[in-house]
């Protein structure tokens, strides 16, 4: 009966002021220039990720020691319209090969640019790691605020 | 943020907030949520189902039915963090796009 519904995928878009092959370009080719260095797997310092620019490349990260580690594959590869990658880390920023979710990614030419629209789905597949979580979001840098709002109005 | 609205707004309705203090106790199902709430019971699923989608509450089945809990800290929370994740991530990307541009822009005109 209700097993269809699904919590609502994590959407997000922007207006970049380039073509879309540039951006395009930028977000797969060019993904160390704007993933957030906080954001790394391994131990050492983050160097950058890569996206094999292929269907069924690999996307990792590569860190200044040398090391490598996964952080998830590419599904699609339609530049410069479309690429979607598949997202298997946890809430922890952990690799695990039977998480799968997918962020999706379209670049539409709009006026004098590009517009792009991420969408991150099938998140309910994070579902039991959801416990974890709690230590990264009240960590810094997480989102205490939303939580303490929630909690709130559960406590009324 | 369109997550953050949708768990804001989620949790502006008060069956809402009363469904969820239902829960607060620890999982139950419909039928049993809806007892002492003025509204019928396929409103309450209803209502579940929103609390669901914000990723508030979730549900499993024991038996033929269908229990469910809330899950304060879970999915809605993991997805608030995703959300300003690629906010984040998203403005850093504009920023290197448009940047990469101009350098292109400049080489032309030389």
């Amino acid at each position: 009966m209700n097993t269809q519904i699904r919590p609502a995928p994590v959407r997000r878009s922007i207006f970049v002021k380039v073509p879309p092959d540039r951006a395009f370009d930028v977000f797969t080719n060019g993904i160390g220039q704007w993933w957030p260095k906080t954001h790394k797997i391994g131990p050492a310092d983050l160097d950058r990720p890569i996206i094999e620019p292929r269907e069924g490349g690999r996307w990792y990260e590569r860190d200044v020691d040398g090391s490598e580690c996964e952080i998830g594959k590419v599904a699609a590869w339609d530049p410069p319209a479309r690429v979607v990658l598949i997202w298997q880390l946890t809430p922890e920023f952990t690799y695990d090969p039977n998480l799968i979710t997918e962020v999706e990614v379209l670049f539409t030419p709009e006026g004098d640019g590009t517009r792009v629209d991420l969408e991150h789905r099938d998140l309910e597949r994070m579902g039991d790691k959801a416990d974890a979580m709690r230590e990264t979001v009240s960590g810094p840098g997480g989102w205490p605020a939303l939580l303490q709002l929630f909690a709130d109005e559960a406590a009324k | 943020m369109a997550n953050t609205a949708r768990l804001i707004s989620a949790l502006a309705d008060p069956t809402r907030r009363a469904v969820l203090e239902k829960l607060k106790d620890g999982p139950r199902p419909v039928g049993e949520i809806a007892q002492g709430l003025p509204v019928t019971r396929p409103a309450v699923s209803q209502h579940l189902k929103v609390l669901k989608e914000a990723g508030l509450v979730s549900d499993r089945s024991v038996g033929t039915r269908r229990i469910y809990y809330i899950d304060p800290k879970g999915l809605g929370a993991m997805r608030a963090w995703l959300d300003q994740f690629w906010g984040t991530a998203l403005d850093s990307f504009k920023l290197a796009a448009e940047a990469e541009a101009e350098k292109f822009k400049k080489k032309d005109g030389e």
